[in-house]
């Protein structure tokens, strides 16, 4: 059994090389474009030019030169680490043979194979990975636009946004307000918002103990709901109170001139509101037109888009089946595809696909929990194979455990992403 | 910029130790034998004793840091020993009491022994098999890759290294492929058996870790062969 699949895929590799070589070496070094250095684009970007060992031309386009990871920017808000923690630069993949082009993607022609540049470049390829992430709804929190950032952020996007939003917090008055609009399914990071909400409260219990925590979500139910509550009751009894749909929480809109938020008709006043409107695709996945609706759906075997074969999307933006939008499942999902493509443009190994998922959240200082998940590609999409998560009621011995397997995971991913030296 | 922290680091650890401790610093070796189970997994010592996923004890007294032949050790044990550490009771002592504050790169995923009576007990137990060898004590060594019931032909599985790569990006979303530690442990350069062994007992559940219990409950025999050949000699 073992052996045949050995066989098989020794034999299937042999064939693949021998059929694909002479084609390979008649043309010139096939190109391949990564748009995004998030889990996913930097991960798939390492990966490819790694293995090929310059067989392939890589090139990565991120706006950014420091990368601030979503992960991790709450324990920034909560005051467990430094912003500088959370900043990676691209020094190590430019090291690994990625070329790193810090500019924005404007466009895909999918007939020519290029991608433009706002600086005015043009990029061929003959593979091209979409790792945008996210932008927001337009519309999706009324009264709420991007252009209100300031006043109300979102910080789901981690770097300037999440420095704001925690002088904002710094700045509360004593007894004040925090307001969180949590959004709507599917969005990244799903325990995102309440470990956030835990960090705010971890940072009030000790500066600003009277102030309150109001959250306003449109879902009934949560991620890892029943461990936040049980720590939001043991860590910050009272000070978290949480309205769902049920006591009107999907019909809200903000006031980001009066700073007030209204909830199904109520105005209450608040000093601080961190609006997380609904979520889609980063814009250039649809402007790529590989995305039907919000997101863009690919196959689970390789992570090609369903509209395009040679392009393949990443992590948050891909509609993939049952995977979370986390940077843990880009990173698997990177790999996956890195393996592929570079099985397509050279002929090496392709294995089947296996995916994996943990997301560690820090409630209060030493007591992180976990949820985790194993899957596989099937014909219609990513489907779960086996999972876990924490219990309730556990020791603070093994919660202070997980917290620092949590930072362990940290350095791991960003390693994995970076390269060692980032 | 590094290296200057580090041995830094390392000047402070020893004259903090140099004033904590005895000369000697050695305790009682029959006790000793005791704290010894928590190194078990990675180290023997003892007639016979091999590298495993640690280095082999026996004569360590005296030994320059990272000064076997044969077994990878990391670069941060390996400058250390380029600029001339050497294994004592002083250096043990604090390197024992928190590894990663005294070799701040080094693989040995141990959180350190805090208490000094108990790394008294420790040195003196080991400091039995650092004697000329006619001296070492006629105990077994201290095996435990053997400590397991699982089936010879899956210990016999050839592994193939380069699916073992492709498979190992599963792995290094936590453990780093250079083997640092900074919460979960490394897993660079085990012995195959070794290897296997761990993940067979996540498989089947004697391992307590959900996640690894989960990530190697889906890995069939040749998958985990696959990846401790890889593992083995990962090219870093």
């Amino acid at each position: 059994m073992a052996l045949d699949r050995r066989t098989f895929l020794g034999t299937s590799a042999a064939l693949t090389a021998a059929l694909a070589a002479p084609m390979v070496r008649a043309q010139a070094t096939p190109r391949v474009v990564v748009v995004g250095g998030g889990a996913g684009g930097a991960t798939a970007a390492r990966y490819i030019a790694k293995d090929s060992e310059g067989a392939i031309d890589v090139t990565l386009v991120e706006p950014t030169r420091t990368y601030y990871t979503c992960f991790f920017s709450n324990l920034y808000l909560g005051g467990f680490k430094e912003i500088e923690d959370i900043g990676h630069t691209y020094g190590g993949l430019a090291a690994n043979g990625v070329n790193v082009v810090h500019d924005w993607a404007i466009g895909v022609d999918r007939d020519a194979r290029t991608v433009s540049l706002a600086g005015g470049a043009s990029l061929p390829y003959d593979k091209l990975i979409l790792s945008p992430g996210i932008d927001f709804v337009d519309g999706a929190v009324p009264g709420w636009d991007i252009s209100a950032q300031n006043a109300m952020p979102h910080a789901y996007k981690a770097g300037s946004q999440s420095e704001l939003l925690k002088a904002q917090l710094m700045a509360m008055p004593q007894g004040g307000t925090y307001a969180m609009v949590a959004p709507p399914n599917p969005f990244r990071c799903p325990p995102g918002p309440y470990e956030r909400v835990s960090m705010v409260a971890h940072y009030l219990k000790a500066n600003n103990p009277t102030a309150k925590i109001l959250i306003a979500d449109p879902k009934e139910k949560f991620s890892k709901q029943g461990l936040f509550e049980e720590g939001w009751a043991n860590h910050y009894g009272g000070m978290v109170e949480r309205v769902g749909p049920d006591f009107g929480a999907d019909n809200v809109e903000v006031d980001p001139t009066a700073m007030t938020l209204s909830i199904d008709g109520v105005v209450e006043n608040v000093d601080v509101c961190n609006v997380i409107p609904a979520m889609k695709a980063g814009r250039i996945a649809e402007l790529a037109g590989v995305t039907d609706g919000r997101w863009a759906p690919v196959n689970a075997a390789d992570m090609s888009t369903k509209a395009d074969p040679d392009v393949y999307v990443l992590g948050d933006a891909a509609q993939q089946g049952d995977m979370p939008k986390s940077g843990f499942s880009a990173n698997s999902q990177a790999k996956v595809c890195a393996n592929a493509v570079r099985g397509a443009l050279t002929g090496s190994r392709v294995f089947p696909a296996k995916f994996a998922n943990t997301c560690w959240s820090l409630i209060e200082t030493n007591d992180g929990v976990k949820v985790g998940a194993t899957y596989e590609a099937t014909e219609e999409k990513i489907a779960k194979v086996d999972g876990f998560i924490s219990a309730t009621g556990e020791s603070a011995e093994v919660r202070k455990a997980t917290y620092e397997e949590s930072e362990g995971w940290y350095a791991g991913i960003v390693a994995d992403m970076f390269g060692a030296s980032a | 910029m590094r290296l200057a922290a580090a041995s830094l680091s390392l000047a402070a650890a020893l004259s903090i130790v140099a004033v904590g401790v005895s000369a000697q610093g050695l305790g009682d070796a029959a006790a000793g034998e005791k704290v010894f189970d928590e190194c078990k997994a990675c180290h023997q010592v003892g007639p016979g004793a091999r590298n495993r996923i640690g280095p082999h004890l026996n004569g360590l007294f005296g030994r320059k840091a990272a000064g076997l032949e044969g077994f990878h050790y990391s670069d941060s044990l390996r400058r250390a020993g380029t600029n001339g550490l050497e294994w004592h009771a002083d250096t043990l002592h604090a390197y024992i009491e928190n590894p990663r504050a005294f070799a701040s790169g080094t693989r040995m995923s141990y959180r350190g022994l805090k208490d000094p009576e108990e790394r008294a007990d420790l040195l003196a137990y080991l400091r039995g098999y650092s004697d000329a060898p006619i001296d070492i004590p006629e105990a077994d060594p201290t095996a435990t890759a053997t400590d397991h019931d699982l089936d010879p032909a899956i210990l016999a599985i050839v592994g193939d290294p380069e699916y073992g790569e492709y498979l190992s990006g599963e792995c290094t979303t936590c453990h780093q492929a250079d083997g640092n530690v900074d919460g979960i442990p490394s897993i660079t350069y085990w012995p195959e058996e070794d290897f296997v062994v761990a993940m067979h007992a996540y498989k089947n559940k004697q391992r307590s870790h959900p996640v690894m219990q989960m990530i190697a409950g889906r890995l069939n025999d040749e998958e985990i062969a696959a990846l401790a050949a890889y593992f083995k000699d990962i090219g870093n």
